[in-house]
């Protein structure tokens, strides 16, 4: 949650840092412009980021040219004879395709929820503040702990989904055991645990819109579909492209959930790429290919942030 | 126009869905308290019994785990409140040449958050011998670039002049941040720090990662081994678990709701 809030605003305010004036480089080196001040200010915020993020970053793409038999071995430069492995693992492509349905399945979603939510907690009906708690409560569990719970509502027979389904007199599936099921059911967790997080962003958005705009409406007759459709959907815009592209981050870094309900499986099913990275570098024990996965998912991340800066308005304000 | 059955059915469905999405906690309360033959059964007349949580405290280090979860929090929270105060400072009020370049590398980390660097980081640690130690699980989280953004943020609207009245009263470098500055980004610091530890005491694949022996690990991973499937325990122990593993962090947000639900609102609108 933490990490992937105000990406499209960070990318408003770096375009437009103020009266920073392009110095020629002899004056940087004569010092006129240099702050010792400022850059030692930075220097504890910087080294711990370039150490954990900007580093191993760099390193990622070294190691992935590379190789050794173990980690202990010294590793010599093999071009990029990970990525033509790459290439040829099934379960490679299998990832990147449950990536991809998870994502398409999650998202959009998540964000009709997280609409609807804020509608009705926003709306004048009873117990909003009741609504509101319901709703945003799954933001603040832990996923891994969660899951446990969820593991017993999708366990076969017992559960409590098929319990539910057998008094209406039908059979359930097996949740978690059926290869076609299993990416849903993790899909379904995924979504129950962000739709509330992301609700809390319209709220804040639908409490800027004056009322006076839909009064008018109102007056002429409008279907409350139709007012939302013409005037709060266009309105809500700039929210929803905040909250795609954190969607879209969460679609391949949530996996908690994966080491409760299915370890990615049956044979790979709901398997995903951070998950498979994991198991690479941590089951597997190949550094040298998990560091080669890593790179696909920091390419991955980088076109997520080159739509993010395309897609979006810069001129959006918030407040 | 709508029809009064219309506003009926999207009452009637919010007020469902809000039943379906509390439907885990309540489970886990009903197991928890109950006997486990009444786990998968559900009768209005079940006897209530603490039992579960005696085995599932004597199943597992809970205290332990717990503790660790409080000091990794704690060494997190502490140190990025420290560090992006002095880096958000000086990316809003201080004038330099290559401001634009620190700002994007702080802003890489929202993009590239630690988790996707797990392969990395672990080789990191190893290197530096903190593998297992609440040290190792909080490092790579020292420094938050959305704590910076948020504090560049909030410090840039402080108006020049108290920072001038600060300077004439005798007051440099430090002393303004501190006297000046801190005081009035408040709300902020309150925001962050609940979406921090809220964040922290959740956190799983990391800490699974450089963890090894109940010395460090904290609730999240301990958690994962109590109720993974091989180590037979059953649903209402689990459940009791759960429960006291969310216990710290549900009563605090339950007292303070309306404060974490606006601090959320806080940090995302910035």
């Amino acid at each position: 949650m933490l990490k992937n809030r105000p990406h499209q605003h960070c990318v408003a305010t770096s375009k437009s840092l103020g009266p920073v004036q392009p110095a020629p480089i002899t004056e940087f080196i004569m010092l006129k412009h240099f702050n010792l001040k400022a850059w030692l200010l930075l220097l504890p915020a910087l080294s711990l980021l370039i150490a954990f993020t900007h580093w191993p970053t760099i390193k990622s793409f070294w190691r992935s040219v590379t190789w050794a038999r173990s980690d202990a071995a010294p590793a010599k430069f093999v071009g990029l004879e990970n990525y033509e492995i790459l290439l040829e693992d099934p379960v490679f492509w299998t990832v990147l395709e449950n990536n991809f349905w998870y994502a398409l399945g999650t998202v959009p979603t998540s964000i009709a929820l997280a609409i609807m939510m804020a509608l009705w907690v926003n709306s004048k009906i009873r117990f909003t503040g009741l609504l509101r708690l319901a709703f945003f409560t799954p933001t603040i569990l832990p996923m891994i702990t969660v899951a446990n719970i969820w593991l017993f509502f999708y366990s076969p027979n017992i559960g409590l989904f098929n319990q539910l389904l057998a008094m209406i007199g039908i059979t359930g599936p097996n949740w978690l055991g059926d290869p076609d099921i299993a990416l849903s059911s993790l899909m379904i967790m995924t979504v129950w645990k962000e739709a509330g997080f992301f609700m809390i962003f319209y709220l804040a958005a639908l409490q800027t819109l004056s009322p006076e705009l839909f009064d008018a409406a109102k007056v002429e007759g409008a279907s409350a579909w139709r007012m939302f459709r013409k005037i709060t959907f266009p309105l809500l815009m700039p929210t929803t492209l905040f909250v795609l592209i954190n969607a879209l981050l969460n679609a391949f870094k949530l996996v908690d959930h994966l080491f409760i309900l299915t370890k990615g499986g049956p044979n790979n099913a709901s398997n995903l790429l951070l998950y498979y990275i994991y198991e690479t570098a941590f089951s597997f024990l190949d550094s040298y290919y998990a560091a080669t996965l890593t790179v696909i998912m920091l390419l991955i991340l980088a076109i997520t942030a080159l739509v993010q800066m395309l897609l979006i308005d810069r001129k959006i304000h918030y407040r | 126009m709508d029809s009064i059955w219309f506003q009926r059915f999207s009452k009637i469905s919010a007020y469902l869905l809000a039943i379906v999405w509390v439907l885990p906690l309540l489970y886990a309360f009903w197991a928890a308290f109950h006997p486990p033959e009444f786990a998968t059964r559900f009768s209005l007349f079940a006897p209530l019994t603490m039992e579960n949580f005696v085995s599932a405290w004597d199943q597992a280090p809970f205290f332990r785990y717990m503790l660790n979860t409080v000091i990794i929090t704690t060494i997190i929270l502490f140190s990025q409140l420290i560090v992006c105060t002095l880096a958000g400072y000086a990316l809003a009020r201080e004038k330099f040449l290559g401001r634009g370049f620190a700002f994007a590398l702080v802003l890489t980390q929202l993009m590239v958050m630690p988790e996707v660097l797990i392969v990395e980081n672990y080789q990191t640690l190893t290197g530096l011998g903190l593998v297992d130690t609440h040290l190792g699980v909080g490092l790579p989280y020292l420094a938050s670039a959305f704590g910076i953004f948020l504090l560049r943020q909030t410090f840039m609207t402080v108006p020049q002049e108290l920072e001038d009245a600060a300077r004439v009263e005798g007051l440099s470098g430090l002393g303004i941040i501190w006297k000046v500055f801190v005081p009035l980004a408040f709300p902020t610091y309150l925001a962050f720090s609940l979406v921090s530890v809220s964040y922290h005491w959740n956190n799983f694949l990391w800490p699974l990662v450089v963890t090894n022996t109940e010395a460090s690990r904290p609730l999240t991973v301990g958690m994962a081994i109590f109720g993974a499937p091989e180590s037979g325990v059953d649903w209402s122990v689990i459940s009791a678990g759960t429960l006291i593993a969310i216990g710290p962090l549900l009563i605090l947000f339950l007292i303070f709701q309306r404060k974490f639900i606006q601090s959320f609102m806080h940090a995302g609108i910035k």
